[in-house]
């Protein structure tokens, strides 16, 4: 492994570099986006022209089964007096001529909609915008496909009565978010373990590899193993490269650990809105062709869920077996129970820590792109939804236990989707934050975690 | 103030006394305990940090607490501080029964601690340290601070009491001073001064002369026995038996959380349990040794300690 | 470029509403972190909880006072709740627990379920809530303008919030000053120290953070009434970038100095706002419209790293008194 540190430069200095380094990174990323602009310059052929009196508001109505067309779309304004309405055309796109700077409300009638389409629990309807003459302004309504048209209808409510078939799908699909939950809160554990860091920016990292596996598969038409392959390894590296031009000379520095977590908000923070900077604020398609679905027994998933189920837990025994088996893996336990310890009795604490980082990225993004597969889409916000959730589990199951988060995963992740037979579904996070506040309440420690130490 | 450790004073001699007739025994009872404890014990997973089943510690008296590394002499120190909790037994201190009582509570009891690492604050001032050993500053609840007539005068006569202090330490000089600016010696006066602001019936320290200076170390031990002359029992962790046998009144041995030896410092010397407890430890121990370990095992033996 | 538009443009960030709604906020976030040490990541759910609070009460029909005194009542019970279970733990607990309320608040707030007092995702429009407020004003109808400030008089994006807003920042910063130099403050500033430390001189710590934690919270459930007088209660605006960019705010200025956090929130959104328009203004053909405000965020990142690693006493801060832990 190549080692960029060199000890006699000043640290300033190299750390300049580092920050130097990440900010090209950073240009890469804008550099690429060219290509998605010109994409998107296409689609929003729409029937506005901006000038000097009038602007535009518009966008492409979309979800992952490709653009939705007949949907009405109301422009509004209240101390204008202005409302002006667009149905969206067979390529999804729609504008609506605004008289000049205001903010205006941008309403999506839901009763349009298709019956394969349903709002994201995450989306905003009405949107309010501030637009001004002479320039479009930009109009994302995050719809998704209406997953479950078999078990009846759309699930943003809780309706009708607890059957034992809607149980069991929603444990399934608990299991399977759970699993995919428990990849990334492994490797936030192990870093926390091994560090001591609480890292805000472990969801970005997952978001990584779910846009990653966009890029490969879709942008750049590579088979979906190796795509996934390629985001996982670069995922992977990217835990490398920063362990290199950050949080080692940051350690070497001994930086104390609350400045380390604001750093890795401040990452977390550029990194997110890099991500929406260049693939912009809607959910993007991960698989060329829409997936077909199986059942067992009562259980209907698409079939790139089973696999992605098989595949994270196939990868949780590998991490299992390397933490119990390996003389690396269990230094690593050693560092977690008492580096001070571990130090003394020979371990190269630096070098293990090092392979948390890329262990626990290289997983966090192997997250991102099972579940990109799994829901058959990756947005910039991906992660972001999932970071507290990988706090709770890891909480739940105990603090810097590598098992405990995987047992804490499996709970929140059933919890989550079971939670959506009585609650509304965008309540399903709610619930396990809830969760997460009533453990520290009870039993601080976790579930597996040991009582602490005072003094 | 510190030169004159070879002549006993008035008041050292009364304490002397006082324990003189005590015979020297495991869990012996004092003519005038301010702290009695009963069968305290504290596990950790499976093993037993602190099994003490009675001790007492007499009023007005330096009582040592001695033992080899991992004796349990801390975790005891923080369950009778509040800053643990046990598995079960209970104390009294001055009568009053003080287990469940929450650390903050037992210091206002009068029984204020100093700690082996030390804990300046840092980014206080000196002085400001000082100040913050106080009691009875209404300004320190939240509506009267803002009323400032209401705790100024408070405020000064805590002000004139903690420069006197700071000038008995040797400290004046740097009142004004960030705490984390001072030396390692300098940090152990400063918290040992900042515990007497509260005026405690019972100063106990941890280690007090731990990663001193020889110098310092001298000047420390006056300021012990000058307390102890003023009316402050004190107790207190050390590993230097040479220390011990200059200022102790009484010493208590720990091996393996018990109580395994008390007595006088030149009795508990020869006992042969506690030459057992202490060779049994470590093979490389003499007991009267200037130094009975190096400064960085030491550490290294109480790291270990800390993370039974 | 037009540099008078573009300076009347960021002059105007300078006296903003939301700039002096940040500013107190994260007042109240240096009384938490600054002088306690309290790891709050959720100072956006205080404001939000107090916004919502507020604009409940204010559409009942009742008047600004009661409905402002009853939205800062509710984030000192969201105070409560948080620090009963947390304080006594760890402090990252106290992290993970606050952005986790924080976002449950937001999350409740934006779904159907309380949709009649919240409106959901859309929010509570402010004209449904500030009428009484803007009808306590002082000032005569119409329109001032004050140098390179122009604005109308009483309207929610008015002089009069801003007279309103900027005197509550005043008050609060006064009134940390008070507390910060008396006895009491000088606990606060030892538990950021040393807990342990001083828990050992007599004083019950957990008292002393709950305090901070109510006194901090209060503030921000303030700052969430003035964040949201000129235009609505939007959950999704209140959010963990919210908390993200307080703290900027809060570390740009210096943590545990009396003045950083006003001067950080001035700096922060000037900064912003002359970024933003220069960018619009130069870089149209590369970039899009939708991009300029993800572009801004990457330097608010890239920024708050910056400034921790290199600069942890902030801008104007002393280095001797830097306030993150350098181990």
């Amino acid at each position: 492994m190549p080692h960029v540190a060199t000890t006699d430069r000043p640290r300033r200095t190299r750390l300049l570099i580092a920050l130097s380094m990440l900010a090209a990174a950073l240009v890469g990323v804008i550099g690429l986006q060219a290509e998605s602009a010109s994409a998107t310059a296409t689609a929003a052929a729409v029937p506005c022209v901006a000038d000097a009196e009038t602007g535009c508001i518009g966008g492409t109505l979309q979800n992952t089964a490709g653009p939705v067309e007949g949907v009405t779309i109301t422009v509004s304004n209240e101390d204008d007096d202005f409302e002006e309405s667009a149905t969206t055309a067979a390529n999804g796109t729609w504008a609506v001529a605004i008289p000049g700077r205001a903010r205006y409300t941008v309403e999506l009638d839901e009763s349009t909609l298709p019956s394969t389409a349903v709002l994201a629990d995450t989306a905003v309807n009405p949107v309010e915008k501030l637009a001004v003459a002479g320039a479009s302004s930009t109009v994302d309504f995050n719809l998704v496909l209406d997953a479950t048209p078999n078990t009846g209808g759309s699930s943003s409510t809780a309706t009708g009565t607890v059957t034992p078939t809607r149980l069991l799908q929603q444990f399934a699909l608990g299991i399977r978010y759970g699993l995919i939950l428990a990849l990334a809160a492994v490797g936030l554990s192990l870093i926390y373990g091994t560090t001591g860091l609480s890292s805000f920016s472990h969801g970005e990292q997952v978001t990584l590899g779910a846009l990653l596996t966009f890029v490969f598969s879709i942008q750049l038409h590579w088979p979906i193993v190796l795509a996934v392959l390629a985001s996982v390894i670069l995922s992977a590296a990217s835990g490398w490269l920063q362990d290199v031009i950050l949080w080692k000379p940051l350690r070497r520095r001994r930086v104390g650990l609350v400045q380390l977590m604001i750093v890795t908000i401040g990452l977390s923070l550029a990194l997110q809105y890099a991500f929406q900077f260049r693939f912009g604020g809607s959910t993007l398609q991960v698989l060329p062709s829409i997936a077909k679905s199986w059942s067992i027994g009562p259980i209907r998933l698409s079939i790139p869920s089973y696999i992605a189920m098989g595949c994270a837990t196939l990868v949780l025994v590998g991490v299992a077996l390397f933490l119990q088996r390996t003389r690396t893996g269990r230094a690593t336990r050693a560092i977690s129970d008492n580096p001070a310890l571990a130090a003394a009795s020979g371990i190269d604490v630096d070098k293990i820590i090092r392979l948390v980082w890329i262990l626990a990225t290289g997983l966090a993004g192997l997250g991102g792109a099972l579940l990109a597969l799994a829901f058959n889409g990756a947005a910039w916000d991906l992660g972001l939804q999932m970071l507290l959730l990988m706090f709770a589990a890891v909480t739940l199951g105990g603090l810097g236990t590598a098992y405990g988060a995987l047992i804490g995963s499996l709970i929140i992740g059933v919890v989550v989707e079971m939670s959506t037979l009585w609650l509304p579904s965008s309540l399903k996070f709610a619930v396990a934050l809830l969760i997460l506040i009533l453990v520290l309440l009870i039993r601080p420690q976790g579930i597996l975690g040991r009582a602490e130490r005072v003094g | 103030m510190s030169a004159e450790l070879s002549s006993p004073t008035p008041l050292a001699q009364t304490a002397a006394q006082a324990l003189a007739g005590v015979s020297p025994e495991p869990g012996v009872a004092k003519p005038d305990p301010i702290i009695v404890a009963d069968d305290v014990v504290r596990r950790f997973g499976g093993m037993t940090a602190v099994d003490v089943r009675h001790l007492e510690v007499q009023r007005g008296a330096i009582t040592a607490l001695i033992g080899p590394n991992g004796a349990g002499k801390t975790t005891l120190f923080n369950l009778l501080t509040g800053f643990d909790k046990p598995n079960s037994g209970n104390w009294e201190f001055n009568g009053r029964r003080l287990n469940g009582v929450s650390a903050g509570r037992v210091a206002r009891a009068g029984m204020v601690r100093t700690f082996q690492l030390t804990k300046a604050l840092s980014r206080l001032t000196v002085l400001q340290n000082m100040q913050l050993g106080a009691t009875k500053q209404p300004g320190e609840g939240f509506f009267t601070s803002l009323v400032k007539p209401l705790w100024a005068a408070r405020e000064q006569e805590i002000t004139t009491q903690a420069e006197e202090l700071l000038v008995r330490f040797k400290l004046d000089a740097k009142s004004d001073d960030f705490a984390g600016s001072l030396s390692g010696g300098q940090r152990k006066l400063l918290e040992m001064a900042r515990a007497l602001m509260a005026k405690p019936e019972l100063v106990m320290l941890d280690e007090p002369m731990a990663g001193v200076n020889p110098a310092l170390t001298q000047s420390l031990l006056g300021h012990i026995q000058t307390v102890r002359d003023e009316g402050t029992t004190v107790l207190f962790v050390e590993h230097d038996m040479q220390m011990v046998r200059r200022i102790a009144d009484w010493v208590v041995v720990m091996a393996e959380g018990k109580i395994v030896a008390e007595g006088p410092p030149s009795a508990v010397m020869e006992n042969p349990a506690v030459v057992d407890a202490y060779l049994g430890a470590h093979h490389d121990t003499d007991l009267g040794d200037e130094s009975v370990m190096a400064e960085g095992v030491l550490e290294q033996l109480e790291a270990e300690e800390a993370t039974e | 470029m037009n540099w008078s538009d573009l300076l009347s443009l960021t002059a105007g960030e300078l006296i903003a509403p939301t700039t002096a709604a940040y500013a107190l906020a994260a007042i109240g976030l240096n009384i938490h972190f600054g002088f306690t040490g309290l790891l709050n990541m959720g100072q956006a759910g205080f404001m939000l909880v107090g916004a919502y609070g507020f604009a409940a009460t204010a559409q009942a029909g009742q008047g600004f006072p009661l409905s402002a005194l009853v939205g800062v009542a509710c984030s000192v019970v969201f105070a409560l709740i948080l620090g009963i279970p947390t304080l006594k733990l760890r402090g990252d607990y106290l992290a993970i627990v606050t952005i986790s309320a924080a976002e449950i608040v937001r999350l409740i707030g934006r779904s159907s379920v309380l949709s009649d007092i919240t409106n959901g995702a859309a929010g509570i429009p402010a004209s449904r809530f500030n009428k009484d407020f803007l009808g306590l004003s002082v000032l005569p109808d119409g329109r001032t303008a004050l140098g390179p400030f122009s604005y109308a008089n009483n309207v929610g994006d008015g002089w009069w919030t801003r007279i309103v807003a900027w005197a509550a920042v005043l008050l609060a910063v006064l009134l940390v000053w008070r507390l910060m130099s008396s006895p009491w403050g000088r606990v606060l500033k030892g538990i950021r120290e040393d807990e342990d430390a001083v828990r050992s001189l007599g004083k019950s710590v957990y008292g002393y953070k709950m305090q901070a934690l109510v006194l901090g919270g209060a503030m921000a459930g303030f700052a969430g009434i003035l964040f949201v007088m000129p235009a609505s209660v939007q959950p999704d605006a209140m959010g963990r970038s919210m908390t993200f960019f307080i703290w900027t705010i809060l570390l740009l200025g210096g943590a545990a100095t009396l003045w950083g956090p006003v001067i950080g929130s001035m700096i922060f959104f000037v900064a912003l706002m002359f970024i933003k328009t220069v960018m619009r203004d130069v870089l149209p053909s590369v970039l899009r419209p939708e991009q300029l405000e993800p572009l801004a965020g990457i330097l608010v990142g890239i920024t708050l790293m910056l400034l921790v690693i290199f600069r942890p006493q902030g801008i104007f801060g002393d280095k001797k008194e830097l306030m993150l832990d350098v181990r």
